[in-house]
């Protein structure tokens, strides 16, 4: 604290102070109150999106890491493929591809109405979550895939030599030892994976960015919504930030079993 | 079902020809201005990274704090805020500064809006890419630089950028990949690059599919021939260089 | 010599920035950068077509402007009015109170009643009763929204950025109904799509608190020479006809 706290440090917080201050003077919050439930609606909706397409994604990508450092030519060739269309491609269109591509084909299948499927089909979530999911798989198979091939050989012998099967080897030492040297690059990997979110609210899904582009909209304030929105994502930003330093620190190797 | 699928994919090809009645015109048009943001954005972000480097390694503690907190808040909110909030403020300062010199407002371009808020935020990567390639490099160098008597400017010139070139090469192509799939997010502020001319045609035409495919075809093109690009340049840059490993590559050590 | 070397950069950077700086004779007349037809819409030579575009060219020969179209995101027309990166906004932008706290309209140029357009047969009416648990889209930053949100709360209202993706949703069916312009309903059942799937329910209860004062050129505080400019232009192309004949060519109904 003593070493954070140098007088230049002490300058520049009371400039951020005032520049604080001033915001919260000059600029107009009023609306806050009446906008706080929806709000965190938004933020709630952030949080489980990133969650969850984070998790899903990150089980796509297990698979497609390992099949390209050890899949057969069939299975190693999709997945590569697979990565190179995610990661080459604006994840924005791949939502749009998904929502309005896709979805308008979907109406076309006769008798889809009819299906239980529908009532989800015509929602946007799935979609949002199909294409974020897709997303995280791809910029995270690729990580796998030198985190997999990263592990020393000598490791996955020596397991053999204990007479670990195949599997057991890989759940035993293999992944947890890839997943530990992946982990500094999973940290960056979700907090970009939160900063994709927000394109979901160009398909009506109701997040943090919509809620604030609604206030916009509603009371025609340009800068308030837009810094309130820099803050809780720099927020959140943080929170990911330290969870993963804790996991990190607590033994990367138990954590991820 | 197989008329379903005539449907989707038949009159598709008509619908992307190059001159009017097609659409194929309108998305390459698109894409020369996302080429041209992409590549506006690359180069502004590298002088500020350039600069942001040079600061963060040599500056005084006032500009290292500073810096710190603009590489840290680039890098933790979504690039879609920040455009908003640059744009507006962009445009905002310019036209206060044009009309206290007296000049009255100007109209700024679609693309150097662009290239301004995109390059703010590749500005930030930049500087953290750069400030690694730049410690990569043997201290030893820099001073048989400065035992030849170079100066500052001429030390970056001849040592520093040439010696860290081959460690910084993986990180700014992959930062010229993130500009140029970043140049879709200007789509949502309404700048006519690559993604809001797909949108504007398969609104017009109700080709949804058709459209989004085509664009991503195109994108996928721009990053396999950067990519391959870029690897030349990265064993250009090496020559001389034996046992040289980039920096950007050491993830799965 | 490092002060002047910064100094260039600075000046590179402002030059670069301001690199396409226009003639101030210009007026830069911003539309809504997304398809809004028949009102305005981008065609495949990449020209933006429709009534609204007639209606600005003919008001802009009317009063001897010097017009340049600028498209600007329809989300944030009214700060790239305010931050002077245009100088007029003329994108179907209903006149009302809200909005004229933020900037100053000109005479209304049209005025439509807004209209419900839903699923062929569906049991939807165009009031709160038939639309309650409804999945009801209206576009971003309009009149539709504000009045939905208002009349309409009992609805699960979804906000699209373009009205053309609202229209998408109805013919895919992810929206049970949607309220806009009835210029633009009738525009979008006449489509094949929109024939195909859906119908004008019928027009809302006006409510000139949140529906306005009908449609009218939008300009910055205080630029009164600007407006009446523009109201004068207004009121010559509504007097000798030209509005009517390019109203004639797009609609069968005036809408004034």
């Amino acid at each position: 604290m003593r070493e954070f706290l140098k007088p230049r440090r002490i300058v520049l917080l009371a400039i951020a102070a005032a520049l604080v201050l001033w915001c919260a003077t000059a600029l107009r919050w009023d609306w806050l109150p009446e906008y706080a439930p929806l709000l965190a609606e938004g933020i709630w909706t952030t949080i489980w999106l990133l969650v969850v397409t984070a998790a899903l994604g990150f089980a796509l990508a297990v698979p497609l890491g390992l099949a390209q450092v050890t899949g057969p030519w069939w299975l190693s060739t999709p997945a590569r493929v697979f990565c190179t269309i995610i990661r080459g491609t604006p994840l924005l269109l791949q939502i749009w591809l998904l929502y309005y591509g896709l979805g308008s084909l979907f109406p076309q299948i006769p008798g889809i109405r009819q299906t239980w499927l529908w009532p989800y089909l015509r929602e946007a979530w799935p979609y949002a979550v199909l294409a974020l999911s897709l997303s995280f798989a791809g910029y995270e198979g690729e990580v796998m895939r030198g985190a997999f091939a990263g592990v020393p050989r000598s490791q996955l012998e020596t397991g053999q030599s204990f007479g670990m099967g195949r599997f057991t080897l890989f759940r035993r030492i293999w992944l947890p030892q890839a997943v530990r040297s992946a982990l500094p690059t999973l940290a960056g990997e979700t907090i970009l994976q939160m900063k994709a979110t927000p394109l979901v609210a160009t398909i009506t899904i109701m997040d943090t960015y919509a809620v604030a582009a609604r206030v916009r909209q509603d009371l025609l304030i340009t800068y308030e919504p837009l810094l309130l929105l820099a803050v809780c994502y720099l927020v959140m930003a943080s929170i990911i930030a330290l969870i993963f330093s804790r996991v990190e620190r607590s033994g990367a190797g138990r954590a991820a079993r | 079902m197989l008329d379903w699928l005539h449907g989707l994919f038949g009159p598709s090809l008509e619908l992307l020809a190059l001159s009017p009645p097609g659409w194929g015109g309108n998305l390459l048009r698109g894409l020369v201005n996302s080429l041209q943001i992409a590549a506006g954005a690359f180069g502004f972000g590298l002088v500020i990274g350039l600069l942001g480097a040079s600061g963060k390694l040599y500056g005084g503690p006032v500009t290292r704090d500073l810096l710190e907190v603009y590489t840290t808040v680039v890098r933790a909110v979504p690039e879609l805020v920040l455009i908003l909030i640059l744009y507006f403020i962009g445009t905002d300062l310019l036209n206060r500064a044009t009309a206290t010199m007296g000049y009255g407002s100007v109209e700024i371009s679609g693309v150097a809006a662009g290239i301004w808020v995109l390059g703010v935020v590749q500005g930030a990567y930049a500087t953290e890419v750069l400030r690694g390639a730049i410690r990569a490099v043997p201290p030893g160098q820099f001073d048989a630089g400065r035992a030849y008597g170079m100066g500052g400017v001429m030390l970056m010139r001849r040592v520093t950028i040439p010696a860290m070139l081959p460690y910084a090469i993986p990180g700014l192509a992959n930062l010229w990949l993130i500009a140029t799939k970043d140049t879709a997010l200007l789509a949502i502020v309404g700048f006519a690059e690559l993604t809001l001319e797909t949108k504007q045609a398969a609104g017009s035409t109700k080709a949804y599919f058709t459209f989004y495919l085509a664009a991503g075809l195109l994108y996928l093109i721009v990053t396999l021939v950067s990519t391959f690009l870029f690897h030349r340049l990265e064993n250009r840059s090496r020559r001389g260089l034996p046992g040289a490993m980039g920096v950007g590559r050491c993830v799965n050590s | 010599m490092r002060l002047t070397r910064r100094a260039t950069l600075a000046a590179a950077a402002l030059t670069l920035l301001a690199g396409f700086a226009q003639a101030q004779d210009q007026v830069r007349i911003g539309i809504a950068a997304e398809p809004y037809p028949p009102f305005a819409s981008p065609d495949a030579a990449g020209n933006w077509v429709g009534w609204e575009i007639e209606i600005i060219n003919a008001i802009c020969a009317a009063g001897n402007l010097n017009c340049v179209i600028t498209p600007v995101a329809w989300d944030g027309i009214i700060p790239s009015l305010t931050g002077n990166q245009i100088d007029v906004i003329m994108a179907s932008m209903s006149i009302t109170e809200d909005r004229m706290q933020t900037i100053d309209f000109s005479d209304k140029y049209y005025k439509t009643p807004a209209s419900i357009v839903a699923a062929i047969g569906s049991d939807v009416t165009p009031d709160a009763g038939g639309l309650e648990g409804m999945i009801l889209g209206v576009q971003a930053s309009t009149t539709h929204q504000d009045y939905a949100q208002t009349h309409f709360a009992g609805s699960d209202i979804r906000i699209y950025q373009t009205q053309d993706e609202a229209n998408q949703d109805l013919v895919a069916g992810r929206l049970d109904a949607m309220q806009l312009d009835s210029t633009a309903a009738a525009d979008f059942v006449a489509t094949e799509a929109g024939a195909a799937c859906c119908e004008i329910v019928g027009n809302v209860e006006d409510d000139p608190a949140i529906l306005g004062m009908g449609v009218g050129a939008g300009v910055r505080k205080g630029e009164d020479a600007l407006r009446e400019a523009l109201n004068a232009a207004i009121a010559q192309i509504i007097a000798d006809g030209t509005h009517a004949e390019i109203t004639s060519r797009y609609f069968s109904a005036p809408i004034l």
